[in-house]
C-alpha cells in the first residue's frame, strides 16, 4: 500500500495538445481585444483626469538689455508678484494657455530698442515656446523686444486631484450630480412600477391581445432615446400640440392660461423642458428593458405556492403580498438597477429636452464638445462611473441570489380567467400602448408636415437630409453598415469569447480575468467609453491611432459597449450544453473545432441570433458612445438626429429617428423569420 | 496487502499501470499517491462513495484532468502527460453526451470520420455497432427521440466505433430506472466478454460492482482501501470501510485477549485474528447472513444466549436483532423463513447463536458504524 511508495512521484507537466493551444490564441487575441478596447482607453481616462497644469513661474529667469549690456537676472515669478499679475502659490493653468513674458515688464513695449533674454532654471517639461517651438534647456535665449512679445510661457504638466478639486468648487459642474441622482431615482421609481402591472397584466390575467402587447411593448428598444424628447417637445414645446388641439376645440379664450403657464418653463422655452420631460422620455426609453426582467420573474411563479396559498383560505390581497411580490422580489430589485443605471448614463433625453437641466452625461458632452476641456470631461466621466459600477456591483450580488431561488420542479402558474379584472388589465395595457404608439405617431406626423404649426401641408421635404447638418443621406447608410458589421464581427467575437469562459480547459485565472473583462462594459456608460476612445485611440504615440475616424472604431467602441448582454446570452446558451461534448470528442480523437461546428454551434444557432439582432438594433440607435468618435466619412443615423436636432431641424431629427425605427423593425422581422427557419432547420431534434 | 496484486496474472505485464498518482485541486487533495495495474481484458471497477476520488482517477486516466503527480502507462506507453485526443480510449458518461442535434447514425459515426475511410465503410461500420447494441433500426432518430436504456447503448456504439484499447464508463447506469438498470448491467458485461476491450468503470452502486466487475477497487477518502474479485472483497473485507460500504455487516466493540481471542463485555469468542496483544481494543465485525441459530440441543464454539429484540420481515429472510449481554447496540442476524417457521420464533424470545469462528474479522478500535 502507500507505504511500499518510496518516494513522492514526479509532478507532472501536461502537455498541451493541438486543441489546448488553438484555444489559448483565440484567448489570447479575444483577451487582447477586450484589453485593447476597454481596459487601456479606461485607463488612459483615468490618467487624463489627474493630468493637471500649472504655470511654474519661478521656473523662469529673464534678463534686460537697456543698451548697457545685460542688467541683474530676474525671477519671473518675483517680476509678476511684484504686479499682482499673480497670487503667490500653483498657478493652475488649462493645457492650452499661454503667458507673454512680455506682460512681466509694465514698461514693455514692442518698438523699443530693449533685449531680453530668457532661461528656464533647469530643464523642464513646460518650458516656454519660440515661434511654436518648444524650449526646454537651460541656454539662455535672446529677443529684441519685437520677438519678445511673441514667445509664450507653457504650463508644465503634472499629476494631481486639481481638476476634481475644481470640479467640486463649481457649483455649476457638481449640481449635475443631484440632478443626475434625482432623475434617475424618479424615473427607476415611475418606470418599474408601471413595468410591473404591465408584466402583471402579461402573466397573470388572461386579457386579449397579450401577444400583440408584447412586441408594442419593445417598440422602444428600436428608437434611439433621443425620440421620445423630440415628440415631447412637439406635443408640450412653446408650440403645444395638445394645447393647439385643445384651441380648436375650446377656444382661445379658454386655453390662453394654459399657454401661459406652460410657456413659462424654468429650465427651456416650456415647462416640459428640464426634468418633467427628462423623466417622461427616460420612462418611455427604459419601459422594456424592465419589462423584459419582471415578465421574466413573474413566468418563473409556482402555482403550488398559489395552491397552497388558496388552501390556506388567502385572500387575493394577501396572496399577493405574500407570493406574488415575494416571489418577483430579486426581479423587482434588477429591473430598478438596470432603469437608473440606463438612465444615468443615458445621453439623448436630456440632450433634447433637458433644456438649461444639466446631467452628468450631458455635462461630459458639453465639455468636451462645446468647451474642448478633455481634462474635465474626464473627470465627469469619471463621476458618472461611480454611480453606474455601484448598481452594476450590487445589481450582480443579487442576481447570484436570484438563481437559488430557481427550482426545477416548479409547476407553471396558469392565470383564470376574470372579467372585472382582465378588463382592467386589458385598459391599462391599452394606455400604456398608447403611450408607445403616441411618441412614434407624433414623430412621423412632424417628420411629414412642411413647418408646425405654420404649414401643416404634408410632404417629404424633411427627408431631404443632404441639405442639413448631420451628414445628410450618406449617414443613414453609415448607420446601416455600421450595424451590420458589429452586428457580424461581434457575434463572432462575443460567441468565441464566450466559448472560450465557458469551455476553455485549465487556465483558470486566464478565463476568470476574461470573464470580469466581458461584465465590465454593463457598467461603464457610453459616454465614458467614448471619451476614453478619444485618449487613447487619438493619441499620436499610440500604434492603433490609424483607426481613429475610420468605421473600425465604430464597430469597434459599439460591440464593446454592447458586450456584456451578448456575452450573458451567449454563455447562457453554452451553460445549457452538456459540458462532456468536448470530452466525448477529444477521446473520438476529433478535434474540438469539429464539435464546436457540428454540435455547439448549430445547438446555440437561436442564441446566436439574439446576439446579432442585439447588436444590430443597438448599434443602429446608439449616440452616447460614438458621438466623440465619427468623422465627417463616417457620420451616423442616430448622431444626425442629435445633430439636426442642435442645429433646430427638428422635423428632420424626427424623420431620421423614424428611419432607425423603420430599420430596425424591419431586420426584427427578418430576424423572427430567420429565427424561424433556422429553427427548423436545425433545432428539428427538438421535437419528439 | 500489495494493491498491484492481481492474483495469478501478477507476473503478466499490465496493460494500463498506473503509479503513484496524486491528484489535487488546490489544497483539496482527491486522489492521494494511488498505484494500481489493470490487465488486458478485465473489467474493473471503481467502487466508494460520492467525492471518494473514483471518478478523479478515471478523468486522469482519460487525460480530461491531468493528474498532479504520478505516472500512467497504457499498453507500455506513457501517456501521464498527454491530452485526452492522444490518448486511446472510448468514454460513456453518466449523461450519455450524445450530440443533441445529430442523428443515431451520425453520432456513432462521429469518431469514424477524418480517418481516411469512405462513406460505405462508415456506414458499414455503423451498422455494424448499432446491431452489437442490439438497435439496428435507430439511426435516424435523434437522441431525444430515444428512451434513456436506448441512450445509453447509442454512447456505448459511439464509443466503440474507434475500436479503442480501453473502455471508460463514468457511472453509465445511474441515470436509468431500476429495471432496465439490470437488464442493461447484464447486457454491458456480456459485450465487454465478447469484444474482450479492457473496461474501467466508476460507480457508487455496490449491487453494480459486484455483477459486473472482475475485479473491484473499492476507494475511499482518495485512497484505495482494497482491489480483489468481488467475492474477496464481500467475504474477507481488508477495512472496516469495505466491510461496511459493501452489504450489511455488525460491528461489535471489544477487548483483545490473546491472539485468536476476543472479550465482548464477558463474553469470549475464538477468532482466527493472531497478530492481537492482550487488552488491544478491537472492533469485530460479522455479516447478519453468517450468524447461526443453533438448534436446541447443539452445541459449538462461540456460542451464547440472546433475546429477540426486534424481528422484521424481508420477504425471502427475517432480519432479527439479537440483545445479549456484551453486544452493546446489537447484533443483527438473517433468519431464513423456514428456521423462523420450524423454531417458532418470536420477539422477545432466547435462542441460542454462534459466531463462526472462520467468519468473524478483527478490526482496530473505533471503526465502523458509529
Amino acid at each position: 500500500m502507500a507505504e511500499t511508495a518510496t518516494a513522492e512521484a514526479p509532478v507532472v507537466r501536461p502537455k498541451l495538445g493541438r486543441d489546448d493551444w488553438i484555444l489559448r490564441g483565440f484567448m489570447a487575441v479575444i483577451g487582447l481585444y477586450l484589453v485593447v478596447a476597454l481596459a487601456l482607453p479606461l485607463y488612459f481616462m483615468l490618467s487624463k483626469s489627474v493630468a493637471t497644469y500649472s504655470f511654474r513661474l519661478d521656473g523662469y529667469e529673464l534678463q534686460v538689455d537697456r543698451g548697457g549690456g545685460w542688467g541683474e537676472t530676474l525671477n519671473a515669478l518675483d517680476l509678476a508678484l511684484a504686479q499682482g499679475l499673480v497670487e503667490p502659490g500653483a498657478q493652475r493653468a488649462a493645457a492650452d494657455e499661454r503667458l507673454s513674458p512680455a506682460k512681466l515688464f509694465p514698461d514693455f513695449s514692442f518698438r523699443a530698442e530693449t533685449r531680453y533674454r530668457l532661461r528656464n532654471t533647469e530643464p523642464t517639461e513646460g518650458g516656454f515656446l519660440v515661434r511654436g517651438e518648444a524650449v526646454t534647456s537651460t541656454e539662455w535665449q535672446a529677443f529684441s523686444s519685437n520677438d519678445f512679445r511673441r514667445v509664450a510661457l507653457r504650463p508644465a504638466p503634472g499629476l494631481g486631484l486639481g481638476n476634481y478639486l475644481e470640479y467640486f468648487s463649481t457649483p455649476a459642474l457638481f449640481r449635475s450630480i443631484f440632478n443626475s441622482l434625482e432623475i434617475a431615482l424618479i424615473s427607476t421609481v415611475i418606470t418599474v412600477s408601471l413595468a410591473f402591472v404591465f408584466a402583471y397584466a402579461l402573466t397573470r390575467s388572461c386579457m386579449a391581445f397579450r401577444p400583440a402587447f408584447r412586441v408594442i411593448a419593445m417598440i422602444p428598444i428600436l428608437v434611439p432615446s433621443l425620440l421620445p424628447g423630440i415628440a415631447l417637445v412637439y406635443l408640450f414645446g412653446a408650440q403645444s400640440m395638445v394645447l393647439k388641439v385643445l384651441e380648436a376645440l375650446l377656444g382661445a379664450e379658454a386655453v390662453a392660461p394654459l399657454w401661459a403657464w406652460l410657456r413659462d418653463g424654468a429650465y427651456g422655452p416650456s415647462a416640459i423642458y428640464g426634468p418633467t420631460g427628462i423623466v417622461i422620455s427616460e420612462v418611455f426609453f427604459t419601459f422594456p428593458h424592465a419589462l423584459i426582467i419582471i415578465v421574466t420573474a413573474l413566468s418563473i411563479a409556482d402555482a403550488r405556492l398559489y395552491e397552497a396559498a388558496v388552501a390556506l383560505r388567502a385572500r387575493p390581497a394577501r396572496i399577493f403580498l405574500t407570493v406574488t411580490l415575494p416571489g418577483a422580489r430579486y426581479g423587482l430589485i434588477s429591473a430598478a438597477f438596470v432603469v437608473f443605471t440606463l438612465v444615468i448614463t443615458d445621453f439623448g433625453a436630456p440632450k433634447v429636452i433637458g433644456g438649461q437641466f444639466n446631467v452628468l452625461a450631458v455635462d461630459v458632452y458639453k465639455q468636451v464638445i462645446g468647451q474642448q476641456n478633455f481634462e474635465m470631461g474626464a473627470v465627469v466621466s469619471m463621476i458618472l462611473l461611480i454611480p453606474a459600477v455601484a448598481a452594476f456591483v450590487v445589481d450582480r450580488q443579487v442576481q447570484k441570489r436570484q438563481v437559488a431561488l430557481l427550482s426545477a420542479r416548479a409547476v407553471a402558474y396558469q392565470p383564470q380567467p376574470d372579467r372585472r379584472f382582465d378588463s382592467l388589465m386589458l385598459a391599462y395595457s391599452l394606455a400604456v400602448a398608447l403611450f408607445m404608439f403616441g411618441i412614434l405617431a407624433v414623430c412621423q406626423y412632424a417628420a411629414l408636415i412642411k413647418f408646425w404649426p405654420y404649414d401643416l401641408s404634408l410632404g417629404l421635404a424633411n427627408y431631404n437630409f443632404d441639405v442639413m447638418d448631420g451628414g445628410g443621406w450618406a449617414s443613414y447608410g453609415n448607420s446601416i453598415r455600421m450595424a451590420l458589421y458589429s452586428a457580424v464581427f461581434g457575434t463572432v467575437i462575443v460567441f468565441l469569447g464566450a466559448y472560450m469562459v465557458e469551455k476553455g480547459r485549465r487556465m483558470r485565472l486566464g478565463r476568470a480575468g476574461f470573464q470580469f473583462l466581458a461584465m465590465m462594459p454593463m457598467a461603464v456608460p457610453g459616454m465614458v467609453l467614448g471619451l476614453s476612445y478619444i485618449f487613447f485611440f487619438n493619441d499620436p504615440a499610440n500604434p492603433l491611432n490609424f483607426l481613429y475616424g475610420t468605421m473600425g472604431i465604430l464597430v469597434i467602441c459599439t460591440v464593446t459597449h454592447f458586450y456584456t448582454v451578448a456575452h450573458l446570452t451567449a454563455v447562457t446558451a453554452l451553460k445549457q450544453m452538456d459540458p462532456e461534448f468536448e470530452s466525448v470528442s477529444a477521446s473520438l480523437k476529433q478535434p474540438f473545432t469539429k464539435v464546436f461546428a457540428r454540435v455547439t454551434v448549430p445547438v446555440c444557432a437561436p442564441a446566436i441570433l439574439d446576439i446579432w439582432i442585439y447588436l444590430f438594433v443597438n448599434a443602429m440607435t446608439t449616440v452616447s458612445a460614438v458621438v466623440f468618435l465619427y468623422s465627417p466619412d463616417t457620420t451616423l443615423a442616430s448622431v444626425a438626429v442629435l445633430n439636426m436636432d442642435d442645429a433646430g431641424d427638428i422635423a428632420p431629427a424626427a424623420a431620421m429617428g423614424m428611419m432607425i425605427f423603420y430599420t430596425n423593425a424591419a431586420v426584427r422581422l427578418l430576424h423572427a423569420a430567420a429565427s424561424h427557419g433556422i429553427h427548423r432547420r436545425t433545432q428539428a431534434w427538438r421535437r419528439r | 496487502m500489495s494493491e498491484t496484486a492481481g492474483g495469478a496474472r501478477a507476473e503478466a505485464s499490465a496493460y494500463l499501470r498506473i503509479d503513484r498518482l496524486t491528484k489535487a485541486f488546490g489544497n483539496f487533495v482527491a486522489i492521494r499517491d494511488v498505484s494500481l495495474d489493470i490487465f488486458e481484458g478485465e473489467f474493473v471497477c471503481f467502487l466508494g462513495p460520492s467525492g471518494c476520488g473514483k471518478t478523479t482517477l478515471l478523468r486522469a486516466i482519460a487525460g480530461l484532468d491531468i493528474q498532479t503527480r504520478g505516472r500512467i502507462d497504457q499498453g507500455g506507453r506513457d501517456v501521464s502527460a498527454l491530452p485526452p485526443d492522444e490518448r486511446d480510449f472510448g468514454i460513456v458518461f453518466q449523461s450519455y453526451a450524445l450530440f443533441p442535434n445529430l442523428t443515431v447514425a451520425r453520432n456513432v459515426a462521429y469518431g469514424l470520420e477524418n480517418r481516411r475511410a469512405s462513406r460505405g465503410e462508415i456506414a458499414r461500420r455503423v451498422e455494424e455497432l448499432l446491431a452489437l447494441v442490439g438497435l439496428p433500426e435507430q439511426k435516424d432518430k435523434y437522441p431525444a427521440q430515444l428512451s434513456g436504456g436506448q441512450q445509453q447503448r447509442i454512447a456505448l456504439a459511439r464509443a466503440l466505433a474507434t475500436s479503442p484499447g480501453l473502455l471508460l464508463l463514468d457511472e453509465p447506469l445511474s441515470a436509468l430506472d431500476a429495471k432496465v438498470r439490470a437488464r442493461l448491467r447484464h447486457e454491458i458485461k456480456a459485450l465487454q466478454r465478447r469484444l474482450g476491450v479492457t473496461t474501467i468503470m466508476v460507480t457508487h452502486d455496490q449491487e453494480e460492482a459486484l455483477t459486473m466487475a472482475d475485479r473491484i477497487v473499492v476507494m475511499n477518502h482518495g485512497v484505495i482501501e482494497q482491489v480483489g474479485s468481488p467475492d474477496e472483497i464481500y467475504r474477507e473485507p481488508a477495512t472496516a470501510f469495505v466491510a461496511d460500504f459493501i452489504g450489511t455487516m455488525n460491528f461489535l466493540p471489544g477487548r483483545a485477549e490473546a491472539p485468536g481471542r476476543v472479550l465482548l463485555g464477558d463474553l469470549a469468542l475464538a477468532c482466527e485474528a493472531e497478530d492481537l496483544a492482550a487488552g488491544e481494543a478491537v472492533t469485530l465485525a460479522i455479516r447478519p447472513e453468517d450468524v447461526v441459530v443453533q438448534e436446541p440441543g447443539a452445541a459449538a464454539a462461540n456460542g451464547f444466549r440472546a433475546e429477540i429484540a426486534e424481528l422484521e420481515f424481508l420477504g425471502s429472510f427475517y432480519r432479527a436483532s439479537l440483545a445479549a449481554p456484551g453486544l452493546g447496540e446489537g447484533l443483527l442476524a438473517d433468519l431464513s423463513r423456514n428456521l423462523v417457521r420450524r423454531l417458532g420464533v418470536a420477539v422477545g424470545q432466547t435462542i441460542t447463536v454462534t459466531l463462526p469462528v472462520e467468519r468473524i474479522r478483527i478490526y482496530p478500535e473505533g471503526v465502523g458504524r458509529g
